[in-house]
């Protein structure tokens, strides 16, 4: 029986260093050249080999915003991922395991989370089944899960013995013969895993020649050896070209068409993936042809990486860093000079769970107030935060507009969600963006240089360049005259103040309100959730589900959160009934933001802490519970196999 | 760095700006500053095409004091700032000043990979014991023992040898000149500007206000010349290798010499590393035709000039 289903969700899982992100990558290029919208959420340690890592690919025939905490489909090959996952998959789903996994006491895992093998254990012992794996497997065998074992180890000798070589040379195609059995179950046309195999290991033929027969091997063994399954990878044949990619190369690709000239970083997780994307990427052409692409440098600290690119922006070079929040904790003092000297600088922030090292590798909002207010003393910034993948590239691209038509630092706030998180999208438009690059100073005042901070009405001070022919000026991180000269004059340090003050309000108010925030859902509606960041793939999938049930909701998505768009949220907050903040921190951050700036929070805190990120299959029971009037002021979404 | 064609005869006077200077009477920034204008003056360098960089600390404050460019950084970023106005606009000339507490204390770190990197620029350490805007803790150039004026108790705490850092760190042009010499300082600062790499000048200044160890009297008669002394210090492509470890070795020792006899001069130009911008060359070879200052951003209606077609080619689906 052919079951026709609306959306597939399919999860691999094992060590790390086993190609789990790269095999995850191949079978989501291949489902989505079938037309397959899809999304793709990966969880990883702070590890190079051997802890446990894994990626979920929801997928659908129209476009997917969230990934799903159950899974239709688990693929796995090493018994710690049968272990963490097992009873994650839903009652129609299936699983995959390996005949040496059958029978592994948890006892013997040992990157097993403690508290996670005792969970389990005691499940085990409450059902009078043997704490290992096989007790496992029956036991949810029992919830209607089907467990299809697999011989990979067979599979792998006789890839090798048809390859000629020793089967510890093919061994590194486990996970190919995995996904290409889950493949074949879901009907995948073989042909498209194998295109996808060509792409993903392109020049390396030996490797291509490899995985093509493990695929055509793993083909032969569903024919010949496992039932068929109902569950297929959904197809969408109105699907136009799109494109596949995650948040840090959706930024970088902003930053290239934004025309970037200088970027400075120092290795730090998340954030390096677009660095190192960009040094990839640093030969584009212009449309004439010419050779263009920023300089991409990897300095000593994060210290170096703000202040060179503070450097960088003082000769006109549209110029930024990259970062996560350890790294900001250092740049805090170079922000301040940008703010002082009224310096264009782009700080890409991708946040991850602090505090101090935190989870290098897991997802956290809670840099929001640090953001805002990194640095002593007062200055103006703008701060602007993204919510999927494909507003990463133009919220990129505008954060050097909003820079320098202001002449301060922005901050564009992203977190690790989005990082690694692949989405199919629709091919950017560049037609999109409107480049703007802020005053720049035209001829000297005087003959001795230009009034780098001259007094106007706007706040906003003609630039000069560092290089300009006769446009010698002075800046400097003291207080200082027009000319860029040190005062402690007390009536200039006003006017020096409020001239910096000024230019926030003046952002405040040109910035039109489309770009301050989004509604997203039933405009009218009272139910309303506000967030920001990430949790908007969730909130929008919350949403559908809502409205499948017939309640009316809509979802609020701020984007700019400094300066703050009082004025609309606190219209929307008067509107709102019940109102409910979405984040991922322990105290509700944003709530405290709009106490400060509209005078009152949300009626309801749903909240997300543990490192992960939130899910519309999670966040809509929470939603349905505050419509019925039936849930705390503060939920905590939990999820403890995550 | 380079040479700009000199407009009309140029004198010191022409790097002086009108802004009122508040260094002490008799400090050694002010022979400092001279060197430098006269310096400049004597290369011709465009005042429009100059840029001079202050750390934190009296030194930081030399930037006001010139007709360039300036810049007034932060403790201890002085290098970072200067290096990024390089690295985007090479074609300016760039100059980078600190205290010995910016350069060798909170900025340690930079000027080690400053070293490491290169780049066409100068960096002059005002070097003088102490932290003087602070009035007068010790800097890391102060040896354990001492203890000047201000001082509660002796320092406990050893010295780094600013010139034997920059001599591991890879800086390719290393002095050392006396603030109160400014004849031959100013000599010292012009073949440092002129060397094509990264070039650290170590300048012995005497504080009156917080350093009575070391006062003008004692600098008296412990400065010896390099030059003046046989030492050889230019390194070039062609060095042999044996020849090269000898001279780097000898300005090693020279580094490692104080108390009654103190060196100044130069103790190693090296010109057989190639400087940071033919290294980018070599892996961005479009990089020195299209410097970041000068990346093509929009046309006049505000739309990208990338072509962003081959990248999307490489993520579609």
């Amino acid at each position: 029986m052919n079951q026709v289903i609306r959306n597939l969700a399919w999860r691999i899982g094992g060590p790390q260093g086993s190609g789990v992100n790269r095999i995850a990558r191949l079978f989501a290029r291949a489902c989505a050249s079938q037309g397959a919208e899809l999304i793709c959420r990966r969880e990883y340690h702070s590890n190079i080999m051997g802890r446990h890592s894994y990626n979920d690919i929801l997928m659908g025939s129209l476009p997917v915003s969230s990934h799903r905490e159950s899974t239709d489909v688990l693929v796995t090959f090493d018994a710690e991922t049968l272990c963490r996952h097992a009873q994650s998959v839903t009652e129609s789903g299936f699983l995959l395991y390996s005949d040496s996994d059958a029978d592994v006491r948890l006892q013997r895992l040992s990157y097993l989370d403690e508290r996670l093998r005792d969970d389990i254990s005691a499940k085990l012992r409450l059902n009078r089944l043997p704490e290992s794996t096989q007790g496992l497997l029956q036991m949810v065998e029992q919830a209607g899960v089907t467990a299809i074992r697999v011989p990979y180890q067979s599979l792998l000798s006789l890839l090798g013995e048809e390859l000629g070589l020793p089967k510890k040379a093919v061994s590194a195609t486990l996970n190919m013969l995995a996904v290409a059995v889950s493949a074949a179950l879901l009907k995948l046309p073989q042909q498209l895993l194998l295109t996808a195999v060509n792409t993903s290991f392109a020049n390396k033929p030996d490797i291509i020649q490899m995985n093509h027969q493990a695929v055509s091997i793993a083909y032969q063994y569903v024919l010949a050896h496992l039932e068929q399954q109902d569950l297929r990878v959904p197809a969408n044949g109105a699907a136009g070209q799109r494109l596949l990619l995650n948040a840090t190369q959706s930024v970088a690709l902003g930053k290239l068409a934004a025309g970037m000239g200088f970027q400075s970083y120092y290795p730090i997780s998340p954030a390096t993936d677009e660095s190192t994307f960009l040094e990839a990427h640093a030969d584009v052409r212009l449309t004439t042809g010419e050779a263009a692409g920023p300089l991409v440098l990897q300095v000593e600290d994060e210290l170096a990486a703000i202040n060179m690119a503070n450097g960088a922006a003082l000769t006109g070079a549209r110029s930024a860093t990259a970062t996560s929040g350890p790294g900001l904790s250092l740049m805090a003092e170079g922000l301040g000079w940008a703010g002082m000297n009224e310096v264009p600088l782009v700080v890409t922030l991708y946040q991850r769970g602090g505090p101090s090292t935190g989870m290098p590798t897991r997802t956290d909002q809670a840099d929001l107030l640090f953001a805002l207010h990194a640095g002593h003393g007062e200055f103006p910034r703008i701060m602007l935060a993204s919510g999927d993948v494909a507003s990463c590239f133009y919220d990129a691209a505008q954060a050097f507009d909003y820079a320098e038509r202001y002449q301060m630092p922005v901050i564009h706030m992203l977190d690790k969600a989005l990082t690694s998180t692949l989405q199919t999208v629709p091919v950017f438009q560049t037609s999109r963006l409107a480049i703007e690059r802020g005053e720049l100073a035209a001829a000297p005042q005087h003959d001795r240089g230009i009034d780098r901070f001259a007094l106007t009405a706007s706040g906003l001070s003609p630039r000069p360049l560092l290089g300009q022919v006769d446009g010698q000026h002075w800046l400097t991180g003291v207080e200082h005259s027009e000319q860029g000269q040190v005062t402690e004059d007390p009536v200039l340090r006003e006017s020096m103040m409020e001239k910096r003050a000024k230019k926030l309000a003046l952002a405040a108010a040109e910035i039109p309100l489309s770009e301050k925030l989004e509604i997203l859902g039933d405009e009218d509606a009272a139910l309303t959730v506000f967030t920001w960041g990430s949790n908007k793939g969730a909130v929008v999938d919350a949403m559908h589900r809502l409205s499948d049930k017939g309640i009316r909701a809509r979802a609020v998505q701020l984007r700019l959160l400094w300066p703050f768009p009082t004025e609309a949220v606190l219209g929307l907050l008067d509107s709102s009934k019940p109102s409910v903040l979405v984040e991922c921190t322990c105290s509700g951050q944003l709530n405290t933001l709009f106490r400060q700036q509209a005078g009152r929070g949300c009626d309801h805190q749903v909240l997300k802490y543990n490192g992960r990120p939130i899910s519309g299959e999670a966040l809509f029971p929470v939603l349905q519970a505050i419509h019925a009037g039936e849930a705390e002021s503060r939920i905590v979404l939990r999820n403890a196999c995550e | 760095m380079k040479d700009d064609p000199v407009k009309m005869e140029l004198t010191y006077k022409d790097y002086q700006s009108n802004y009122i200077n508040d260094w002490c009477a008799g400090c050694g920034d002010h022979g400092i500053l001279r060197a430098l204008e006269k310096a400049m003056a004597e290369l011709g360098l465009a005042t429009d095409q100059t840029a001079v960089f202050g750390g934190i600390g009296c030194s930081g404050k030399t930037p006001y004091y010139l007709n360039t460019c300036g810049v007034h950084t932060l403790h201890g970023r002085v290098l970072s700032f200067a290096a990024g106005a390089k690295l985007a606009n090479p074609a300016l000339n760039v100059i980078a000043i600190g205290g010995d507490g910016d350069g060798l204390s909170i900025g340690a770190g930079h000027f080690v990979n400053s070293g490491r990197r290169n780049l066409d620029m100068l960096y002059i350490m005002f070097n003088n014991g102490v932290y003087g805007l602070t009035k007068g803790q010790p800097a890391p150039t102060l040896r354990i023992g001492e203890k000047t004026r201000s001082m509660a108790r002796s320092n406990i705490q050893a010295h780094v040898n600013p010139v034997l850092l920059a001599m591991v760190s890879g800086y390719t042009w290393i002095g050392r000149g006396y603030a109160y010499d400014v004849a031959a300082l100013s000599g010292l600062i012009s073949a440092a500007i002129q060397h094509p790499g990264i070039a650290f000048l170590d300048v012995l200044q005497p504080c009156p206000k917080y350093n009575d160890i070391h006062t003008r009297d004692w600098y008296a008669d412990r400065l010896y010349t390099l030059q003046d002394d046989g030492h050889q210090a230019l390194i070039t492509p062609d060095t042999d290798a044996a020849l090269v470890q000898q001279r780097f070795n000898q300005a090693l020792i020279l580094a490692q010499q104080w108390g009654e006899r103190i060196p100044v001069g130069i103790f190693l130009q090296d010109l057989s590393r190639p400087d940071f911008q033919s290294q980018m060359a070599q892996v961005e070879p479009a990089c020195a035709d299209r410097p970041p200052c000068r990346q093509a951003v929009a046309d006049a209606s505000g739309n990208t000039l990338v072509d962003l077609g081959p990248l999307f080619g490489e993520l579609k689906i």
